[in-house]
């Protein structure tokens, strides 16, 4: 059982307030996902948990099972059970997705994983993304189509298996059959009942495959609004103008 | 023999195998202004004494000859005229020079291998090899240098005409070496050569390798690694003078620096001549800069001489690490000294990978590893 608690976060970039006081906690078990119109900072908020040099914290706590992960390295934070799906992943030329992948799952599970057994988890969850096998032996996203890259990043979330996923538009680019194939992905890191998900997301549409416990209104640096499911087929009919003019 | 006679352009206008050609450099010519000369213990200045021991050994597979002859044998500078002092004082000083030839249609099971090992810097010594591929053959030669030495030499690869020549040369010198050579690849029509170094170890390096071409159709692929710490001074300076219609060059180097005054210099020119139309090339520097107080120089040049090129392009970048590569390797649990080194290999291993020859590419990578885990 794990919790991931969000106290009055703020946060800025090159002096500008971008979050201005969010408070949010995540259990096991649970999938919240935030919503919200473009720069309403929700992508500032992942960015800004995972712990990325370009955002200084200005005030508040992340606590994730009462340790605060603001005081600990990019590393240290994923290694404490963070998760970060990235919205652009980034190119590393020369370094191969299956070295990579590898290297990573060492320093999480704190011991190299058996080569035999890495080589099968890999590849049960490569078929399980419809992820052709070559791709293990290419450059870490180089090349990769937008949706190879989603999935590569949700390949990565079953292989290393985090207490708290923030998955940062990770429906963004994604036609439906990759959406579909993405969101059983997160559906069957859900299953466990062990692992909480912070789904942010600009559309309402992947929330029909991956059916959130809460929904948050993100607008202006923080959160406007909770609901439940409901709330999500209300932006859907009405959008965020509602906010947005509110915000501002 | 005077100056060379032949079309010039203004980059590189002079050749001679005379050494009173060359004036004493003073480090304010372009090509010596990167080079620290105090550094050079006497090269270029004929203050260094002939007592060096550098002791050159070759190994070579059946079907192939190697002979030590004197500076009277015909091979010897014809493909290539000194274009430097150092290069000339080389060129006057060695004593005898190693002539390897791969004889007509051969293809040689195993690599040729020549070793230079340096025994101490108490004084100079020059060498000369001429590597001799003859038509339709194809070979490959692994040069190594290794120990401490102040030493100059001169090589020749003389490709003919449909053959091929792949050159690996390693300078993994000890830490007080000085280095200072010209390798010169003569290619005949459709002939093609790789050449690839990897610059390692060496107080002071000097490399200019530089490519000619006799006739159409020739290929040539220049590649280079290099790692400078602390104090080093790495410079690779490459010429590619395309005077025949439809030839190829590729020219990729690849540098990382680390340490205060580790200091690298890569200079590219290339030439493509009024004749030489159909000319494909192009040519790429990259350098890493892992630590404030390292300096890269990177100097691409292009003279086009002709309207009628197939293609040409140069790029050159000389940059940090990426931030974002190492957050996202973090951002999964690498801590920060493995995401590091898991970029640069990444970085300097994509070339790398170009090493036809398991047990060196393996070698040269862990060379690698050695120097980024110092």
């Amino acid at each position: 059982m794990s919790t991931l608690e969000i106290r009055d976060l703020k946060v800025a970039v090159e002096d500008k307030e971008i979050l201005r006081g969010v408070n949010l906690t995540v259990k096991s078990g649970e999938t919240h996902a935030i919503m919200g119109p473009n720069g309403s900072g929700k992508s500032t908020l992942a960015y800004a948990i995972a712990g990325h040099p370009k955002y200084t914290i200005t005030g508040g706590e992340v606590l994730l099972d009462g340790v605060d992960l603001l005081e600990l390295s990019v590393d240290e934070r994923a290694r404490a059970g963070l998760f970060l799906a990235m919205q652009y992943p980034v190119e590393v030329p020369g370094v191969s997705v299956s070295n990579f992948l590898r290297s990573a799952v060492t320093a999480v599970r704190g011991e190299a994983p058996k080569l035999r057994q890495f080589a099968k988890d890999l590849k049960a969850g490569m078929d399980s993304l419809s992820i052709d096998g070559a791709f293990a032996q290419r450059n870490l996203n180089e090349g990769f189509s937008g949706g190879e890259k989603k999935r590569h990043e949700i390949l990565q979330l079953e292989l290393l298996k985090p207490k708290i996923a923030v998955l940062d538009e990770t429906d963004s680019g994604l036609d439906v059959d990759a959406l579909r194939v993405v969101s059983e992905g997160i559906n069957r890191f859900r299953a466990s009942g062990e692992t909480g998900v912070l789904l942010i997301t600009h559309y309402t549409r992947i929330l029909r495959y991956v059916t959130p416990e809460f929904v948050h209104v993100f607008a202006g640096g923080r959160i406007v609004e909770e609901g439940g499911p409901e709330l999500a087929e209300k932006l859907e009919a009405e959008g965020y103008e509602q906010y947005t003019k509110a915000s501002a | 023999m005077g100056l060379n006679e032949k079309p010039l352009s203004t980059l590189h206008e002079k050749a001679s195998y005379d050494l009173d050609d060359f004036e004493v450099p003073t480090g304010r010519e372009e090509a010596w202004r990167f080079t620290p000369l105090s550094r050079l213990r006497g090269l270029h200045d004929g203050k260094a004494e002939v007592t060096g021991q550098v002791l050159v050994q070759v190994h070579t597979p059946a079907g192939v000859t190697a002979e030590w002859v004197g500076r009277e044998d015909p091979r010897i500078g014809q493909a290539y005229v000194p274009a430097d002092r150092v290069s000339a004082q080389a060129y006057n000083a060695f004593e005898k020079a190693l002539v390897v030839t791969v004889p007509k249609e051969s293809v040689p099971a195993e690599p040729i291998r020549v070793e230079v090992r340096g025994g101490g810097v108490d004084g100079a010594s020059y060498g000369h090899i001429v590597v001799k591929v003859e038509a339709l053959a194809e070979a490959l030669v692994v040069i190594e240098h290794q120990g401490s030495a102040i030493y100059a030499d001169n090589i020749e690869f003389v490709v003919g005409d449909g053959a091929s020549l792949k050159v690996v040369t390693l300078q993994d010198w000890a830490d007080d070496a000085v280095h200072v050579s010209h390798h010169h690849a003569q290619l005949a029509r459709d002939a093609t050569f790789r050449g690839f170094t990897v610059t390692l170890g060496g107080d002071l390096v000097r490399l200019s390798p530089s490519v000619s071409y006799t006739g159409p159709g020739g290929d040539a692929d220049l590649s280079g690694v290099y790692f400078a710490d602390a104090g080093q001074h790495l410079e690779h300076r490459l010429l590619v003078d395309h005077s025949h219609p439809n030839c190829k060059s590729n020219v990729d180097y690849r540098g990382a620096l680390q340490g205060e005054d580790a200091h690298t210099v890569w200079i590219g020119d290339v030439i493509i001549r009024v004749a030489a139309e159909g000319t494909d090339t192009y040519e790429l520097n990259r350098n890493l800069i892992l630590t404030d107080g390292a300096r890269a120089d990177s100097v691409p040049n292009l003279e086009i001489l002709t309207g009628e090129v197939a293609g040409a392009g140069h790029a050159s970048t000389s940059g940090r690490l990426d931030d974002e590569h190492i957050f996202y390797l973090q951002a999964r649990g690498i801590p920060f000294d493995e995401a590091r080194r898991l970029v640069i290999r990444g970085f300097l291993g994509q070339l790398i990978e170009k090493i036809q020859i398991d047990e060196l590419r393996e070698r040269v990578l862990s060379a690698v590893e050695a120097e980024l885990a110092r």
